[in-house]
């Protein structure tokens, strides 16, 4: 419960602001969508987890605007997003830049899969060329198999 | 004086958890019939005890008893009846015996149904539940004691966040529950393999009906969480990748690998030690999710720091039981032997595949919801890894997987032939064509991968009803056979095909709503009008009304289609009385095409803002998982399941003596 307790602060504490609002609209409409992409890569930094494009957090109003202001100055979406980050951090990017401290996060999945994938086949060939027959009865069971056919 | 009783049960159950916990084990250990035989009668105890605990506080609610502290804090006297009662477990506390309580439940529902289990396997199996259930126990009563009371007591209470007063939410965490907590089950049945070294086809057989049952809840569980979110947070996600989302989305993954693999184990006694293992890790992703939800860690690392007896309780259960059942693993699994061999090709070769998909999927969520608590942790650096992360690495690997889904069924046992496979789902593959060339066609190609991702729903569909048509001889036999066939063939067959089928069903909505989705946000006043996606929207008017524990101010929209009215709309913005807090109340009306979604904003000067969306094909999203759960619910009426049952034993028992003599 405590995300929604949250979301809870975001939605109740900041009421009167909600996501995105008509009046912050570009008229370009190319330039508008641009913006529209690069809210949903930013984090509103005083909610959990939502983009600035979900939230209803003034913070997240403020940012809407400033991505406007910058894409109508003439920056590039990289420009936008260093400038961003140069004010507020990494911890606003919802997609973890690809760097010495996020190596782990991003190699890892595409090497576990690879490796499960190698094990596998490594498995699979070993079986392969050393394929044993089912094996041997214990003692114990050949005792119950006797066992069990007396019975019968 | 209930309250008390409840408590007291509480410590009780925890009591009777002890001794459940170490009696059978000893008794199983030393091959005492007796002592193993207390498991049972332990179990029951167990059950009424926390049931009686939880009953206590459900009396506390329903009369409204603010002498209890947990009741004052979340409950208020004006509350509807149904959000008093739902109100038990809308609570840390409250959760925790509820938690608890289906822990017991399952406890009791082996000890009960599972006198076909061999008596020692089964002493051993609620030993380890119980181990379970008394470590919950004991963190119920030492740090989330529900039953505090207040003095002098508070007039009315605090009242429940209106958020939560909602009918989804307030059946979704048992659900939920059910789901994560069953998984308990086929962990302590791999733990008790684990200690008697031994793990057959019957084992498997014992364990895949409780897997399947938790899976079914979790899916469930995960669906009205997902729903809850689309309808009552305002702006139509269904999904956010948030961590407490991934928290019940992980065992989701490996309990789904885990019921594919336990069928290898069950059918040709191959992959033991890999569901073991998947076992153990399916229900410590359980674990781990109660952790992460209940300590605050998720919050912030600094939060948890804070007040941090509850976090520090579930992580030394944590580390008990999965560092434990690991080490067990890593002793006693090398004593399970392989069994029969088969083909890279082959029935077992694609469920294999399956869990390697599967597998690694899980675990990337894992690491992209604890990574950022571990790097804050090791060096103070702060990164988000938000939904671009997992679209961008766990939707790849989920691709291939989808892809391969309608082969696995038709593949055989020990060695198949791929070519052969391939052959029989020719109607699908023209389906998915013929699909990707329309969506693209009706889309003008935009985006690119929508029109694939449809095609892999209509794909996923087409092939789980190819492969149900050719096992009854579907547009091939005369109509009297198909229909013999169709009664004749498994049960568990029909289950595979629906959960299958189920999953078309859902890719279809997820793709569609995310690749064409319409919004239109504007500044209305009453008489104007806007349009999305081809339907035009009229605020008529802005009303007042008053509900018996809020007030709202509902817009009156009219939608018109090419003229014709097609619905009316009234979504609204209330604002508690209690807690004074505001909640939209989105206006949502399904047609065949999608659902048209209606959102009231705050009023501007004269206006106010609407936002309109228009989700395509968004209640295939829950209608796939509704049908999924179906699938499980079917599968778990297979006859295989049943003949175990004593009774049915003992019947079919009498002829085959007959005969032998």
């Amino acid at each position: 419960m405590r995300w929604l307790t949250t979301i809870l602060v975001c939605l109740a504490l900041v009421t009167p602001a909600a996501a995105f609002q008509p009046d912050e609209a570009l008229d370009d409409p190319a330039l508008e969508a641009r913006a529209r992409a690069l809210s949903a890569e930013l984090r509103c930094l005083v909610c959990q987890n939502q983009s600035i494009d979900d939230s209803d957090a003034p913070l997240a109003r403020d940012l809407r605007l400033l991505i406007r202001e910058r894409i109508v100055a003439g920056d590039t979406d990289g420009e936008v997003i260093d400038f961003v980050v140069a004010r507020y951090g990494e911890f606003v990017l919802l997609r973890p830049p690809f760097a010495p401290h996020t190596w782990a996060l991003w190699l890892a999945p595409p090497l576990l899969l690879g490796a499960g994938a190698l094990v596998l086949i490594a498995l699979a060939r070993r079986r392969r060329s050393s394929m044993p027959g089912p094996a041997p009865l214990t003692a114990e069971e050949a005792r119950r198999l006797d066992r069990i056919i007396e019975d019968a | 004086m209930i309250a008390e009783i409840g408590h007291f049960a509480l410590i009780l159950a925890f009591a009777v958890a002890a001794i459940q916990a170490t009696v059978p084990l000893l008794g199983a250990h030393r091959g005492d019939a007796a002592l193993a035989r207390v498991a049972v009668p332990c179990a029951g105890t167990q059950l009424a005890l926390v049931l009686a605990a939880f009953v206590a506080l459900g009396i506390g609610y329903v009369t409204s008893d603010f002498s209890i502290a947990n009741v004052w804090a979340n409950s208020h006297s004006t509350k509807p009846l149904l959000y008093k009662i739902t109100g038990v477990w809308g609570n840390h506390e409250g959760s925790m015996v509820l938690w608890v309580l289906i822990l017991a439940l399952f406890g009791a529902c082996v000890a009960a149904f599972g006198a076909n289990l061999p008596p020692m396997l089964k002493a051993r199996v609620l030993s380890v539940q119980a181990m379970i259930a008394a470590a919950f126990l004991l963190f119920t009563i030492a740090t989330s004691n529900p039953f505090e009371r207040l003095h002098p007591a508070p007039f009315d209470g605090q009242g429940l966040n209106p958020i939560l007063q909602d009918p989804a939410l307030a059946f979704h965490p048992p659900f939920l529950y059910v789901g994560y907590v069953g998984f308990s089950i086929a962990f302590s049945f791999a733990v008790a393999a684990l200690i008697e070294g031994r793990v057959d086809a019957a084992w498997a057989r014992w364990v895949r009906p409780w897997t399947l049952a938790a899976w079914m809840f979790l899916t469930i569980g995960i669906a009205m969480g997902s729903w809850w979110a689309y309808y009552e947070l305002g702006w139509g996600g269904w999904w956010f990748w948030d961590p407490v989302e991934n928290a019940s989305f992980m065992p989701w993954l490996s309990g789904t690998a885990l019921l594919h693999s336990a069928i290898v184990v069950e059918k040709r006694d191959a992959l033991k030690v890999w569901t073991i293992l998947l076992a153990i890790l399916t229900f410590s992703l359980s674990l781990l999710g109660t952790f992460l939800v209940r300590s605050g860690v998720l919050t912030s690392v600094h939060a948890f720091a804070v007040d941090p007896a509850r976090g520090i309780f579930v992580l030394l259960i944590l580390s008990l039981f999965v560092g434990g059942s690991l080490t067990l693993f890593a002793w006693r699994a090398p004593l399970l032997r392989a069994g029969g061999l088969f083909a890279p090709i082959s029935r077992e070769g694609g469920l294999i595949v399956n869990n390697l998909l599967l597998t690694a999927g899980c675990a990337t969520v894992l690491i992209g919801t604890l990574y950022p608590l571990m790097l804050e942790t090791l060096t103070g650096d702060k990164v988000s890894v938000g939904a671009p992360f997992f679209n961008a690495t766990f939707v790849p690997m989920m691709i291939p997987l989808l892809v391969l889904v309608p082969f696995g069924p038709l593949l055989s046992w020990k060695r198949a032939d791929v070519l052969a496979a391939a052959q029989r789902l020719w109607a699908a593959a023209l389906l998915a064509f013929v699909t990707m060339l329309a969506s693209a066609w009706l889309s003008r190609g935009e985006p690119v991968l929508a029109a694939f991702g449809m095609a892999l729903g209509v794909w996923l569909i087409v092939g789980a009803a190819s492969e149900t048509a050719l096992r009854i001889g579907a547009f091939r036999e005369p109509l009297a056979t198909v229909f013999a066939r169709a009664r004749g063939l498994p049960r568990s067959a029909w289950g595979t095909a629906l959960a299958h089928g189920g999953l078309g069903v859902m890719v279809l909505g997820i793709v569609a709503v995310t690749a064409w989705r319409a919004e239109t946000i504007a500044l209305m006043q009453p008489g104007q009008t806007v349009e999305v996606a081809g339907y035009d929207l009229t605020l008529e008017a802005v009303v007042p009304r008053r509900g018996p524990d809020h007030d709202e101010e509902v817009g009156l929209v009219r939608a018109e289609r090419n003229g014709r009215t097609v619905a009316r709309l009234e979504p609204a913005r209330r604002v508690y009385r209690v807690r004074q807090m505001t909640t939209s109340e989105a206006a949502i009306r399904p047609f065949a095409t999608g659902d048209l979604y209606v959102v009231m904003g705050e009023r501007d000067g004269d206006g106010w803002i609407v936002r309109a969306y228009f989700n395509p094909l968004a209640p295939l999203i829950w209608i796939g998982a509704v049908i999924m759960f179906l699938g499980g619910a079917v599968s778990l009426t297979d006859r295989r399941y049943r003949i175990g049952a004593p009774r049915r034993a003992r019947a079919a028992r009498v002829p085959a003596v007959e005969a032998a003599e």
